[in-house]
This record gives C-alpha cells, sequence and structure tokens, in this order.
C-alpha cells in the first residue's frame, strides 16, 4: 500500500502522480512503440485496429462519459473524418492537411448536431443523434462525386513529407502517435476547469448553473471536441479499411462504440482503452471461432450481435462500473491484501435529489 | 436602496399561486431568515432569484443589477451562491473537484489553454486550489478533501454544499434549509458556521430555515411566508408571537 506524502498542490496538478505511475505508464508507452519489433504484421494490423477504436472511443467517452450525453449516432463522425481524408488525399494533399480537415469538418458536423442537441437529454437527444447518423451514412450513399456511393471508394495511403505509408507497422506508430497525443489533449482538459464544467452539468445540471457554469456552452464543447476527436479515428479507420462504403458506418458501428465505453467503465480514461481492448479482440476471438466451430454454428448469421449485447447484458447486471471499475476492486484487494473487505466498494445509498427544475 | 429588493414577486404552476406578491429587502451584511409551513412557497423564492424560474410579475434586484435581464448561469457571477434543500453535489467527483467547480466563474483561461495545459493554467489552477483550501480549513473538510461524494454521509455532504457555495467568494449566500438532516449537534455547529460566514467573511446570508432555535440565534430579519404570502416580518420574537404564523404552524384556537 502507497501513501502518498504530499507537500505541494502542484503534485495534484501531475498526470502522473507518483513513480509507480511514471515507471508503469511509461513502460506502457515504450512497449506500445516497440511492439512492432516484436509482433508480426497480421497482429500488427490488429493493433492497430484496437487503436483506432480506442480514438473512437475516447471521443464518445468526453461527450458521453464525462458530459453525460448520450450519443448513438458517433459512426456518423466517424464516417465523416473517413471521407474527408480520402476525399482530401485523393485530391493529392498530404496527411498534414488531410487529417486536420477531417477533424475540423466532424468538428463542424458536432457543432451542428450540438446546436440543436444541446437543449435534449436522454432518449430525446439519443435519437436525433441516431437520426443524425442515419442522415450522414445516406448522404455518403448518394454523394457519388464524393464518396463514390455505395459502390464504395479506394483510401489511398497516408503521406507524410512526401513519403508514402505502405507498412502496417508505419499505420501502426503513426495511428499511436496521435493517439496519444489526443489522449494526452483529454487529460488536460480533464484536470482544468472546462473538464470539472463537463463532469458538473453531467452530475447536476441544475447545480452547475447555479455556480456559473453554461451547460449549453459546456456540452456544445464536449459535442464538438468528441467529434474532432472521433473524426481523426474515422480518418485512421479510412486507411486501415482501405476501401470506404457507407455501410461500414452504420447503427451498428455505433452502438458498438457504445458499448465499448460502457463495458471500459464510463467516466473513466482508463476505459477507455480497456473496452477497445476487449472488443478489438473479442472481434476476432469471435471470427476465428466462427472458423473452428461447425458451419451450422459458425455460419449462423448475427452471432457477433449477439455474443456482444449477452456482455453488455452481464456487464450492466454484474459490474456497472465495467472493467475499470473492476480492476480498482482487484487493485485495492492486493493494495489491503489481509484486511480487505468486500463491502468497502458498496454503493452508499443515494440522497434525494431536489425535485427537477425543469 | 437594499443590497437585494424583491418586489411584488409573484408565480404560479397551474392554477396555485406560489408566491404571491412577496416584497422584501434584505439589507447588506445582515442575516435573513425566510419561515413558513411546507408548501409555502420558500424553495420558490430561491428558484427564483437563481432564475430557474420565469416569475409572473414583480422585480429581483441586487447591488443595483435586475436580475431578471439574466440568466441562471449567469447569477453566480454576480456573487450570489447558493445552496439546495436536497443537495445538489456532483455525485461522481472528487470533493475537490467539486468545490473547484465552484471557482470556475473565476476562471478567465481560453479553451485552448486549457487543452495544452500551459503554465497559465497551471497558475491559475494553484491559485483556486489555495482559495479552495481556505474554504476547507475554515469548514474544516481537511479529512474529506480527496474522497468520492458518493461514499459520503449527509451531514458532511450538506457541509460541502456550504463549501462549494463559498467558493464562488459570495456577497449574497441562500441556504435552503441548512440544518434539514442534520442531527442537534451539527445543527448547532451550522449556526456557528452561519454567525462566522457573516462576521468573518463579511457575506450576507439569506436562509430558509424550519429550525426556529437556528433561526432565533443568527438571524437579524425573519419573514414568514404562508401559502405564498407574506404573513409578518420582522425580528424573529415579533414573527414567532405572530397570529398568523402560530395558526399555520399549530392550528387555530378553538
Amino acid at each position: 500500500m502507497r501513501i502518498l506524502f504530499k507537500t505541494n498542490y502542484k503534485q495534484d496538478l501531475n498526470l502522473a502522480k507518483h513513480g509507480g505511475h511514471r515507471f508503469w505508464y511509461g513502460l506502457l508507452i515504450l512497449v506500445l512503440f516497440a511492439a512492432p519489433l516484436i509482433l508480426d504484421g497480421y497482429y500488427i494490423g490488429e493493433a492497430t485496429r484496437i487503436l483506432i477504436y480506442a480514438m473512437a472511443g475516447l471521443g464518445l467517452m468526453v461527450l458521453t462519459g464525462f458530459t453525460g450525453q448520450v450519443s448513438l449516432g458517433h459512426a456518423a463522425f466517424l464516417a465523416i473524418g473517413a471521407y474527408t481524408n480520402a476525399w482530401f488525399l485523393a485530391q493529392g494533399f498530404s496527411s498534414f492537411v488531410a487529417l486536420p480537415m477531417a477533424a475540423l469538418l466532424s468538428m463542424i458536423g458536432g457543432l451542428l448536431v450540438a446546436i440543436p442537441a444541446a437543449r435534449m437529454s436522454g432518449i430525446y437527444l439519443a435519437i436525433a443523434t441516431l437520426a443524425f447518423a442515419i442522415i450522414v451514412e445516406d448522404v455518403a450513399g448518394h454523394l457519388n462525386t464524393i464518396t463514390g456511393g455505395n459502390r464504395g471508394m479506394m483510401v489511398d495511403v497516408p503521406i507524410l513529407f512526401g513519403y508514402q505509408i505502405w507498412e502496417s507497422w508505419e499505420l501502426y506508430l503513426f495511428v499511436l502517435s496521435v493517439l496519444v497525443a489526443a489522449t494526452l489533449a483529454v487529460l488536460n482538459i480533464l484536470r482544468s476547469p472546462l473538464g470539472r464544467a463537463m463532469i458538473a452539468v453531467r452530475d447536476s445540471e441544475v447545480s452547475s448553473q447555479a455556480l456559473g457554469v453554461n451547460p449549453m456552452k459546456i456540452k456544445v464543447f464536449a459535442f464538438t471536441v468528441s467529434a474532432a476527436i472521433t473524426g481523426l479515428a474515422g480518418a485512421f479507420l479510412a486507411h486501415y479499411m482501405s476501401f470506404l462504403t457507407p455501410q461500414i458506418f452504420g447503427i451498428l458501428l455505433s452502438i458498438q462504440l457504445l458499448l465499448m465505453i460502457v463495458l471500459g467503465g464510463l467516466g473513466t480514461v482508463h476505459g477507455v482503452f480497456f473496452g477497445a481492448v476487449l472488443i478489438g479482440v473479442l472481434e476476432t476471438g469471435i471470427s476465428i471461432a466462427k472458423d473452428i466451430m461447425p458451419s451450422s454454428i459458425g455460419g449462423l448469421p448475427g452471432i457477433e450481435p449477439f455474443v456482444f449485447g449477452a456482455i453488455l447484458i452481464s456487464v450492466i447486471v454484474f459490474e456497472p462500473t465495467g472493467i475499470y471499475g473492476r480492476w480498482i476492486k482487484i487493485r485495492s484487494y492486493m493494495e489491503f491484501f489481509p484486511i480487505y473487505r468486500r463491502k468497502s466498494f458498496k454503493r452508499q445509498r443515494a440522497y434525494l435529489k431536489t425535485e427537477r427544475l425543469r | 436602496m437594499s443590497f437585494l429588493e424583491i418586489e411584488n414577486l409573484s408565480i404560479s404552476f397551474g392554477g396555485v399561486k406560489a408566491v404571491d406578491d412577496v416584497s422584501f429587502a434584505v439589507e447588506e451584511g445582515s442575516v435573513y431568515a425566510i419561515i413558513g409551513p411546507n408548501g409555502a412557497g420558500k424553495s420558490t423564492i430561491f428558484n427564483l432569484l437563481s432564475r430557474f424560474y420565469e416569475p409572473l410579475s414583480g422585480l429581483l434586484n441586487f447591488g443595483g443589477n435586475d436580475l431578471l435581464k439574466l440568466g441562471a448561469k449567469d447569477i453566480a457571477r454576480l456573487g450570489i451562491a447558493r445552496t439546495f434543500q436536497n443537495l445538489e453535489l456532483f455525485e461522481h467527483a472528487s470533493v475537490l473537484q467539486n468545490l473547484l467547480v465552484g471557482r470556475h466563474v473565476h476562471n478567465s483561461q481560453s479553451w485552448w489553454r486549457q487543452v495544452l495545459f500551459t503554465s497559465s493554467v497551471i497558475e491559475a489552477e494553484l491559485e483556486h486550489r489555495r482559495k479552495v483550501e481556505e474554504v476547507i480549513d475554515f469548514l474544516e473538510l481537511a479529512h474529506y478533501r480527496n474522497q468520492m461524494i458518493s461514499g459520503l454521509p449527509y451531514g458532511v455532504r450538506k457541509k460541502i454544499e456550504l463549501a462549494r457555495a463559498l467558493c464562488i467568494e459570495p456577497k449574497l449566500l441562500l441556504l435552503d434549509e441548512p440544518s434539514s438532516g442534520l442531527n442537534p449537534e451539527e445543527t448547532e455547529e451550522m449556526g456557528f458556521w452561519i454567525e462566522d460566514i457573516r462576521r468573518d467573511l463579511n457575506i450576507t446570508v439569506v436562509l430558509i430555515e424550519h429550525n426556529m432555535s437556528l433561526v432565533a440565534e443568527v438571524s437579524d430579519r425573519v419573514l414568514a411566508i404562508v401559502n405564498g404570502r407574506v404573513v409578518a416580518e420582522g425580528d424573529h420574537a415579533f414573527v414567532q408571537s405572530n397570529s398568523e404564523v402560530v395558526s399555520a404552524y399549530l392550528g387555530d384556537v378553538q
């Protein structure tokens, strides 16, 4: 068990709170960057997919996990990012233009949704974002000149300084660097006034207003940041897929993203990564299992959604705080080893809240 | 002109006149108590002051500012802080984070600086932290600083909500039933704090309260409301002896 001796308020602002954090997170980043030395192309490809999921999940977590705004349409931002990136690359621009444009256009999309959506909450917001996703998918299907319509669109490889990224490990490192930067940005937001305001809006809009927070502004901010990060993820997804059709960005992808952050642990950055790894590994595992199993079972349609659904239900029933919540429990079990009590994490009763004012 | 002036304030929900032609004024540096039976419209007055509700008619004036021209989110910036009757803390955040949200009105860092967490943001954060620590010291909350709200007992939460309001560095503090749910000891403590807040921090306090001994202890003036109407205003002895107040609380004498 570690007891921190704090001598300075600045210590609480640090991302890595103590030597243990610095060591383990440093090691993790090192291992991730060194992974191409060890793993072969197939697994690097799988890892790239997980990183892209994590980036998209990070975007959704900003909105849903930290600001409390449910989005059932985040695939739309992936689509905007993917097509924008592909289009700009096709016009001969480098990734230095295409990637920021993907983020920017997605951001504008986010802003367009946010302005009406900031006035909605709960189920209405979910339906509105779902509608947005369907519209985007439809538009992508009909804008033949830009997106290639339903016939699809080839995606050029990323170009940096005139260098074309062909190898899967190069793409992996590219995605990883951007993901690290995006994660740092999100962590920075979370430890500054904006992040606290987001959490305030999530937990009690009424009292956040009484404290001078403008919930509308915070929600719009969360939407734009979320859309920008998800748009970037979309841009990389385009490279990963190397061929885009509107069907990729259907409702199932949105739900999968939401599933990911709920499984990982809502309201935590760790949860994004746990969720992404779980979903990524499961997808691979299911497709491998399908090949092994007799075709009467393996050939059944809808095995993936079935497994995901079953897992989602069991997580909500048995561990609503997600994988990260479970990890916290295991960690404190080990820290307090002989004296850990199972009731340590039992939720205290929630006290009645002020009757909602609106 | 008084510090806080409320004139002919009315609001109705459906056919019910929740607040009916209420007027009162609060002097700077005083403690002003609002009493009345349940459903009398006391909290509604607070919610009108916080601009959560739009009044049917009336004037709200605070230090020369017309509150009716402002939105709910602008009230804190004027220096009006409040607590809620049934607690509105940010459950899934630490005590420290809750209190730091109270510093929101004092934040002037642009969003991109916050994303990059530049040195100016760090400086501002340290300053916010120092102010928050002053409040933590004042209300003796140091023990709970890093705990999550969702695991804390009611009495502590009540204190944290008061602390969060103080982090705004308000000029006017609206306390909605500060002693509800507290045991006699905690209630006495609350009374001392209200006195300290007025005397040491120089904050004007308006409180809604059912506990008459607390009201008698801390308040300079008392307003009694029954069914949305003012029935008496004056010092607590005067208000408590008023026959309408007595009948509202105890029933009519046969």
